[in-house]
């Protein structure tokens, strides 16, 4: 059974027939081809398929497809804006908080939501805005050194603005 | 991971939930977050569940609001992230709010709901020991009104709640009652993980002091039998007796003693008998240091 959704993805406007038992992390992968977004554990468990609902980060493999319907989506591949890397993804690039990347887009998403609700994170509150992504590879030294400092130029732009 | 084929209704009232309910019986699941919910999808497909009707696009159920000399509102699809991180029950009733933060990760809880929360039943579940010890109450509403529940009879059996499905009820909102001058609450759960993991076993506790004297308490247990439970012969030990740390080693001691937890994976009875009793320390010794003047 399909049914048409109406969404936007990525500051772009869809309409798309969604088969109902898909969840949004498939809808995402298969229907829309926006890979970015990550399958890891399908149980809400691992943070690899984390996307942004309304600007806050959720699951989308515990989320279905229908769920989106009338809501602002936003993936790893909206987070890049006119061509420049956002701060947060540029800090991961520069502190190398990264090493095989699959739990990469998920930690990002994770971290813009956190950015956004808590501009002026402490170390413990950056861990336990990622505490639901895991990373196998890396450790998570350089993933919260990332977000810390991405904070720190957000502020900086900010005060600049003001 | 596929999952098997079933209906979506996004219901649009209480109204429309309810009488799809009536109509649907067990061939329905009703969800908000759907943290939960979505998992069980392919266990309940094989039982014979054909459609999944959405709770959260009925409008008017995000209430969170705490009214002076009630208490806190938690509307069925308010998320348990609002609660852990609004600044008004962080104030009236930090164990609330720590609660609330146990649940899952910071994802789960933008999803889920405190009420879907309770709905699943879990005997191990992070925000039922509190609501139990804090003498909140359900709101359950159907087409044919509106009744009310104490926690005490909201899980009559493993994984049962008091919402009958098949008469269109719905768990609506959550009322939890201030606390007044010498009372004071605090949950404390144990896990491996300080995320992302269920709990061996959580202890809330709510103390009422008079002086140094203890005028009235109420101990639940997640982890220490099929449902949250209360230590009752634990409060009646406490009741009416001065307060001193030799007191609350026995009654801590009553607490464990009349649980009944299982082994499982994630740990063997005698753990969980053990990690009550030290539980039950905690909570009540946290819930007397953060009484309300």
């Amino acid at each position: 059974m399909k049914k048409i959704i109406h969404f936007t993805l990525n500051g772009e406007p869809v309409e798309a027939l969604a088969p109902v038992n898909m969840t949004m992390v498939d809808f995402l992968r298969k229907e829309m081809h926006l890979t970015g977004t990550k399958r890891g554990c399908e149980e809400g468990e691992c943070g690899a398929c984390t996307i942004l609902l309304d600007g806050r980060a959720v699951p989308s493999c515990i989320m279905l497809a229908m769920e989106a319907d009338g809501h602002e989506i936003t993936t790893i591949e909206g987070v890049k804006k006119n061509g420049v890397l956002h701060p947060v993804q540029q800090e991961f690039m520069d502190k190398w908080a990264l090493q095989c990347g699959f739990c990469t887009p998920g930690m990002i998403m994770s971290a813009l939501s956190l950015l956004n609700e808590n501009p002026n994170p402490t170390e413990e509150e950056i861990r336990d805005g990622i505490a639901g992504n895991l990373c196998r590879c890396t450790g998570y030294v350089k993933i919260v050194e990332a977000i810390d400092c991405a904070a720190k130029k957000l502020a900086k732009a900010k005060e600049a603005e003001a | 991971m596929a999952l098997p084929e079933f209906d979506y209704i996004a219901a649009k009232s209480l109204e429309e939930a309810s009488q799809l309910m009536v109509s649907m019986g067990s061939e329905c699941v009703v969800m908000s977050g759907g943290t939960d919910v979505i998992l069980q999808i392919p266990k309940n497909v094989a039982k014979g569940m054909k459609t999944v009707i959405d709770l959260k696009t009925i409008p008017g159920l995000t209430r969170l609001d705490f009214v002076d000399g009630e208490g806190l509102y938690v509307g069925a699809n308010t998320k348990l992230f609002d609660i852990q991180s609004s600044p008004v029950v962080l104030d009236k009733m930090p164990a609330v709010a720590q609660a609330a933060h146990y649940v899952g990760s910071n994802q789960v809880r933008r999803k889920g709901t405190m009420v879907g929360s309770i709905c699943n039943a879990s005997p191990t579940g992070d925000c039922g020991a509190i609501l139990l010890a804090m003498n909140a109450k359900v709101k359950i509403q159907s087409s044919e009104g509106t009744r009310e529940v104490a926690m005490d009879d909201f899980w009559p059996g493993f994984k049962k709640i008091a919402a009958d499905k098949k008469k269109g009820e719905l768990v609506t909102e959550i009322f939890i009652p201030e606390l007044k001058s010498g009372e004071g609450s605090a949950y404390f759960k144990h896990a491996v993980r300080k995320a992302m993991d269920l709990a061996i076993i959580g202890v809330a506790a709510w103390v009422k002091m008079d002086g140094k004297k203890v005028a009235d308490c109420r101990i639940a247990v997640a982890g220490g039998d099929v449902t949250i439970v209360r230590g009752k012969k634990a409060e009646e030990m406490i009741i009416g007796r001065e307060l001193t740390d030799e007191l609350i080693e026995k009654v801590a001691e009553q607490a464990s003693a009349e649980m009944n937890p299982r082994s499982s994976l994630r740990a063997s009875a005698e753990y969980r008998y053990d990690m009550i009793r030290v539980y039950t320390k905690r909570a009540i010794n946290k819930a007397v240091e953060t009484m309300k003047a």
